[in-house]
């Protein structure tokens, strides 16, 4: 849906012709960008150095792992390390909850020609971030295989995976033909929040930060994982994205649910076979227990501009990031994301992510208490998946934990 | 040596300990006792590009004037050491008056996190510690016995496991193990069973990250106990070889007692160590079987995002004492024998 506006808007912006020169703000000052490290960071941050590192007195980019471990201490000394920092859904709760980054409005106004309405975070009025791309879990599937077990069309529901999942092994064509990102901590607690969504399932009480996932949609959830789970690797407890992609490029795996952002990646012509790549089909995330829903979050990537900076370095950073965000990005660096960017052209790679946000998937929350109970999560249900533990059990675990450390944090009383 | 003189050559060292070691430790207790002011909240709308939802947000400038009032937060005195994620009295209270029995009393503290990490730790600490002890031992005495010209390969070789970052030796070891690597996949193959996996099962994961550990630690207790080989005084062994003695006789009697100050310092290092572990466990991406209080600190610190200060000061706290309990019996030995020895 949202990739059709961008479009059709992207088709307009070319044919009128895009900007051809840079507009880069006051000039000889500082700009430092902090953001984690995939082709489509590389791109943007490297655009806007090429755009305008010439007039600025500084221009560094530190594109790392594990940018959120760090950019809170980053971002709290005034002047800041870094001018801006590139987030995503969570990680700009996680600076909003410290307030180390700046509303963005002015900014918008004065340099914000080519940005789409829909590329603009607001809160409460204010544009806290722009973001560039989107991104989300869903299905890929190698349709050979299926074809080989005799299953018809792509699965489109968890009970169909399943399904699915005992033909191929039944044919004996795999033992574990499911793969999903189930490493023990972040990934765990992901995974439930996927499948609890599409049971219409809520993190916390209406208005509260009071925990509300011990109820029948958290046990379904964690049984339509069993399910799953019951088909994958039996290592999956270690298993993250980079486990999972590689299960898939060796052609070990015939349904998995990965990001969106791997579908580049898993299509292009390096690390796997022509047979895998070929066969690899990508497309909505699975439903669970019937309902229209599909098992997955929406996130977006995004520019901040960190608070504890000169304001004119701010409009610098600003002005420098926002000068690659246009068609002219396009060009070369197409297939590298699910841009929200004028220009984009969604291909194959997108069109899993496009099918799981047009079909009605919720965006991941932006709450100030969440990444307390997706830690609670991600440490407490694992004694279910080990079989150590009922559902009812394990969710019980993950309230208490989470009470423990929100009223640490003072979210509870 | 005069005490004046002792004062004098211990000042530099003691001036540091105290200033990079012993204030650290105090301002962790300190941070421990203190918990986060209470958040100030506000719900607005926020839109993106999947839409406006109705979110809360934390009231910046609220917090900020909080904050400046009081900047340690909330005093919250021993709360957080006595919390779920800790000790957790009520808990373990209520644990025990549910239970039937020892068995099921013990199974329901599993369910805690802290004395779930304690259980693994201190079987790592007391599996790993003693066969590093006699292991090490046993290499030295065998590299001491070799002719002196291999003795230089000898001890190059038996150090190579120390020389690899634990973090890489980990990492390697993990990837042979896992059930695509070259010992996983082997394991498969000759039980016939491809569900079989080391990664899988918590037995064999423990056992995973105890041979690692003996595997580590090795080298330091053989270098520590080839050294002390080395003033094993030859007269001695000589008057044990005219009385008699067998080898196993003389190592027993001559050789291990001149080595005992070296085992009372070794076993201090090794139980510090263990008690510690962190690196194997989280290069065997380990966290689904075992956890340990340093593993808890790491993520109160780094995965909550905005970090937990209060619980990751008390968990430390509570490694602290930890050591100290498991060191007493050591080093109350140790002040004996130096009495003994000073009368």
């Amino acid at each position: 849906m949202f990739l059709k506006k961008v479009a059709i808007a992207g088709a307009i912006a070319g044919l009128m012709g895009s900007a051809a020169y840079a507009d880069c703000g006051p000039s000889g000052k500082s700009v430092r960008i902090l953001g984690s490290d995939f082709p489509a960071i590389q791109a943007v941050a490297g655009q806007a150095e090429m755009n305008c590192s010439s007039g600025a007195g500084e221009f560094t980019i530190n594109l790392r792992d594990n940018t959120r471990d760090m950019m809170n201490q980053a971002l709290t000394p005034n002047p800041a390390e870094y001018t801006s920092v590139i987030v995503a859904n969570s990680t700009l709760t996680q600076l909003m909850n410290d307030d180390l980054v700046r509303p963005l409005n002015d900014l918008v106004e004065k340099y914000g020609q080519n940005l789409q309405p829909h590329q603009l975070i607001t809160i409460d009025g204010n544009v806290m971030a722009v973001a560039f791309m989107a991104n989300s879990q869903h299905l890929f599937t190698r349709t050979d295989i299926l074809e080989q077990a005799g299953v018809e069309g792509v699965p489109t529901s968890v009970e169909e995976m399943v399904a699915a999942a005992e033909k191929i092994r039944a044919a004996g064509i795999m033992e574990h033909p499911i793969a999903m990102n189930m490493k023990v901590g972040w990934n765990v607690g992901e995974m439930f929040n996927l499948f609890y969504f599409a049971q219409g399932g809520e993190l916390f009480k209406p208005g509260s930060a009071e925990p509300n996932v011990n109820n029948a949609q958290g046990v379904a959830a964690l049984n339509s994982l069993k399910s799953l789970l019951e088909y994958t690797h039996p290592d999956h407890l270690s298993h993250a994205s980079n486990e999972t992609q590689a299960l898939w490029e060796a052609g070990q795996a015939a349904m998995a649910i990965m990001w969106g952002s791997r579908g580049g990646a898993v299509l292009d012509d390096e690390g796997s076979t022509e047979q895998v790549t070929a066969n690899t089909l990508l497309s909505a995330a699975p439903t669970a227990g019937g309902g229209a829903v599909p098992a997955a979050t929406l996130w977006w990537d995004g520019i901040t501009i960190a608070k504890n900076i000169p304001d004119e370095d701010a409009e610098a950073t600003f002005a420098a990031l926002v000068s690659g965000l246009n068609a002219d990005l396009m060009v070369e660096h197409n297939d590298k994301a699910i841009w929200l960017i004028d220009g984009f052209q969604p291909g194959p790679a997108a069109a899993g992510v496009a099918a799981t946000a047009g079909s009605g998937a919720k965006p991941y929350p932006m709450i100030p208490f969440v990444n307390l109970m997706h830690n609670a999560l991600g440490s407490e249900l694992v004694d279910f998946y080990k079989g150590d533990e009922s559902a009812e059990d394990a969710l019980a675990d993950v309230e208490a934990a989470y009470r423990t450390a929100a009223k640490e944090a003072g979210f509870l009383q | 040596m005069k005490h004046r003189t002792f004062f004098w050559f211990i000042l530099p060292t003691l001036s540091a300990m105290i200033l990079f070691i012993a204030l650290p430790i105090v301002s962790v207790f300190v941070q421990s006792l203190f918990v986060e002011h209470e958040q100030v909240l506000v719900v607005s709308e926020s839109c993106g590009p999947f839409g406006c939802t109705e979110t809360t947000s934390i009231d910046a400038e609220a917090t900020a004037a909080l904050r400046a009032e009081s900047p340690l937060g909330r005093f919250n005195g021993l709360g957080t050491y006595f919390d779920r994620s800790h000790l957790a009295i009520a808990e373990v209270g209520e644990i025990w008056g549910e239970s039937t029995g020892l068995a099921s009393f013990l199974s329901g503290l599993m369910d805690l996190k802290f004395y779930k990490a304690l259980f693994f730790t201190l079987t790592y600490t007391f599996v790993v510690t003693p066969l590093v002890l006699i292991l090490g031992l046993a290499v030295a005495v065998g590299v001491n016995n070799l002719p002196k010209a291999l003795r230089g390969i000898a001890i190059f070789i038996s150090l190579l496991p120390f020389l690899v970052a634990t973090i890489v030796g980990s990492m390697i070891l993990s990837w042979m193990l896992d059930g695509e690597g070259i010992i996983g996949a082997t394991l498969q193959i000759l039980f016939n069973d491809p569900s079989l996996s080391i990664k899988a099962s918590t037995p064999l994961m423990w056992i995973a990250l105890m041979v690692y550990g003996v595997w580590h630690t090795l080298p330091f207790s053989f270098i520590t106990f080839y050294a002390g080989l080395q003033t094993v005084p030859q007269d001695t062994l000589e008057a044990a070889r005219v009385d008699g003695a067998s080898k196993w006789q003389t190592m027993m009697n001559v050789v291990v007692p001149h080595l005992m100050p070296l085992v009372s310092f070794v076993t201090l290092m090794l139980l510090m160590d263990n008690f510690r572990v962190f690196e194997p466990i989280i290069s065997f991406q380990a966290e689904a079987h075992a956890q340990s209080l340093s593993t808890f600190i790491v993520s109160d610190l780094r995965e909550a995002g905005n970090p937990l200060y209060a619980s990751a000061g008390a968990t430390s706290i509570l490694t602290i004492i930890g050591v100290a309990i498991l060191l007493t019996p050591v080093l109350i030995r140790t002040w004996r024998d130096f009495n003994a020895k000073s009368h």
